[in-house]
């Protein structure tokens, strides 16, 4: 009898537990749900705000009870911005601009870091301080050099002595190419650190396995090397991209005029205006109104394609940053 | 262990000097870069600094500045009455931000390292920072008078304004933390966009870390009964930790070069629209000794707390 009851009391608390288990778990989940939801908030909450003023017509800014749903819908502004941006050229040559200086930041970096990740040689240690000594030196610093240098560019005065003066290079994507080839572009330091990390948490035996085969080192690099750490070039090459596609401070130094969108947007509504006052409109300055409406259509339209691209090689990026194993 | 042997009086590449011969082949990409341009502009620039530079056709001619090639220092230190400003100015963002960028990613990595429903929706949102704080986007909204008082800042204008002071006069009447703890959190919210705009390449990389922690670490804790509380300051925080030092350090360079930086646009303008390039050069070299110093400073001090499993 006693022992009955017992028991029973026994089972009686181990329900109560399971049950308070649960609400511990509902509670954690909704107060993380909560917190998840405010963050997603903050962040989302200005891409909304550009989308509705960009879809509001002039006067619904300056009218006090319209605040986050336009009353007077309008297309307007996005043909103005489309024409303004010339979209259709600049999202060409800019599409074509980053992905080939990423490509290329993603093959000269893969390069380097996997000599830093696999070799032993001589100065490595030392080499690789360099690596995140470039990381750490911001490029403000060898801006006036870096456009001296391109601006009057020579490779050992070669050129000089071919055809009498420096070559010019302001202005063409060279600059960019070159400083994609070299590991010398922004944030290219980052890069290779985060190959490296990736290549050493890799398994040596396929290498070695390859290697007992009689494959070559560069063989060994294309055909093993490369396809095992794709997730991280994947995450290596968004960085680049993105950075490249709204770069303003290269782009503003060595192609300023290139019909690239960092340039566009700087001067959109400016070089609105102009067209308006030339058509014999009566806005005889840049209203606050106007210039706000059309940065947030433009800077809408230049991340459009971004966000596209990101929403599709999202797995990858994600997958790629949780095995590389950055630790260590 | 050398690189050569002989072989019939002849030195040849041992196998650890081929390898070292392919690290070198590898690397070249950096070395050009780092030795041919990276180098080369570093030393152009001290030049800079110390001296006036006049652009003549195809080419240009660098003159010995005055006070034996300080001049631009001493202006830039003594004399430019904007210079000391942006500079403290900077350093003072810096000093606030960087703990609170670093809580937070902390905090949102160890959130979205979770299971729950909706995570992979939830991560692309915290991660899509990444591409709306890059340089243009940035930079249009910075200088945006509408979003100014319509953004995210105004959003926390007056009246919210009002409701975080009213909580911390709460705090600070009825509880005993100290005011400067208070004033401080009640700055972090109202610059909470400010904090998770810039946070989403250090979540990404708490989030890389965590999940490279041995699940067998929290297994063998759990046999032995250990809380979640305790897992989390002797597993998680301190194999996580040298990520934080990796953080912190990236925190803060992206804080003294992100464009929107006052000083940085300074030294550009000096640079590109007044056509002063050795002032220019000379701040931007103080600036960069100052964040050296700092970075050296901040790695000193978290580095010694760094635990490291090998």
């Amino acid at each position: 009898m006693k022992a009955r009851s017992m028991g029973k009391a026994g089972i009686k608390r181990n329900r109560k537990r399971i049950t308070v288990a649960r609400l511990e778990r509902f509670a954690s989940a909704i107060v993380r749900g909560v917190i998840i939801f405010g963050i997603c908030f903050v962040i989302l909450y200005p891409i909304y705000l550009k989308l509705s003023v960009s879809l509001m017509d002039e006067k619904d800014l300056y009218d006090a009870t319209v605040k986050y749903v336009p009353k007077h819908f309008t297309l307007g502004n996005y043909r103005k911005v489309l024409e303004g941006l010339e979209y259709g050229k600049s999202l060409l040559y800019t599409a074509v601009l980053s992905a080939g200086v990423s490509v290329l930041q993603v093959v000269s970096c893969m390069l380097t870091a996997y000599s830093f990740a696999r070799f032993r040689f001589p100065g490595r240690n030392l080499l690789f301080g360099c690596v995140i000594f470039s990381l750490i030196v911001p490029p403000q610093i060898v801006m006036l050099p870096m456009f001296m240098k391109f601006r009057f560019f020579d490779i050992f005065s070669i050129f000089k002595a071919v055809t009498g003066s420096t070559v010019n290079l302001i202005d063409t994507p060279w600059p960019m190419l070159i400083q994609a080839v070299t590991c010398t572009g922004f944030k290219n330091g980052l890069y290779i650190y985060m190959l490296r990390q990736f290549c050493k948490g890799l398994p040596k035996e396929l290498e070695e396995a390859a290697f007992m085969d009689g494959c070559g080192k560069l063989r060994t690099f294309v055909q093993i090397m490369v396809p095992s750490t794709v997730p991280m070039m994947v995450t290596v090459f968004l960085f680049g991209f993105v950075w490249q596609w709204t770069d303003s401070f290269y782009t503003g130094m060595f192609m300023p005029k290139a019909a690239l969108f960092s340039n566009k947007l700087s001067a959109l509504a400016t070089v609105l205006h102009k067209q308006y006052a030339a058509m014999g409109g009566d806005m005889n300055f840049v209203s606050p109104g106007f210039a706000s409406q059309m940065n947030n259509t433009g800077s809408l339209l230049v991340i459009l394609p971004l966000i596209v691209l990101y929403l599709v090689c999202q797995k990858h990026f994600v997958e790629g940053i949780g095995r590389s194993g950055i630790v260590g | 262990m050398g690189l050569f042997h002989k072989v019939n009086g002849k030195r040849k590449l041992t196998l650890r000097g081929k390898e070292a011969v392919a690290g070198y082949v590898f690397a070249i990409p950096f070395l050009v870069g780092f030795f041919g341009l990276f180098l080369p502009m570093l030393i152009k620039s001290i030049q800079f600094s110390f001296s006036n530079m006049t652009v003549e056709q195809g080419g240009y001619v660098l003159t010995k500045a005055a006070n034996n090639g300080l001049e631009h220092y001493i202006r830039a230190l003594s004399i430019d009455p904007e210079f000391n400003l942006n500079l403290l100015g900077s350093v003072k963002d810096m000093a606030v931000n960087v703990p609170l960028i670093i809580i937070f990613s902390f905090f949102a990595a160890n959130l979205l390292n979770m299971k729950f429903r909706g995570r992979g929706v939830a991560r692309s949102i915290f991660f899509l920072p990444v591409i709306l704080t890059s340089g243009i986007v940035l930079g249009i909204e910075s200088s945006d008078l509408l979003q100014a008082t319509l953004g995210p800042e105004g959003m926390l204008s007056a009246d919210d304004a009002n409701t975080v002071f009213n909580v911390a006069g709460f705090l600070l009447n009825y509880t005993n933390l100290p005011s400067g703890i208070i004033m401080y959190l009640s700055q972090a919210v109202l610059g909470i966009y400010d904090i998770v705009i810039s946070s989403g390449v250090q979540i990404l990389i708490f989030l890389a870390g965590l999940q490279g922690i041995s699940p067998s670490l929290y297994e063998a804790s759990n046999m032995e009964g250990a809380t979640a509380w305790e897992n989390f300051w002797k597993i998680t925080f301190p194999m996580i930790s040298p990520l934080i030092l990796v953080n912190a350090i990236y925190t803060i360079i992206d804080s003294f070069t992100s464009a929107n930086n006052e000083l940085m646009q300074e030294i550009k303008n000096t640079i590109f629209s007044d056509v002063k390039y050795g002032y220019g050069s000379a701040m931007a070299w103080i600036y960069f000794v100052v964040i050296t110093i700092i970075i050296c400073i901040v790695g000193g001090i978290i580095g010694k707390r760094v635990f490291y499993m090998d």
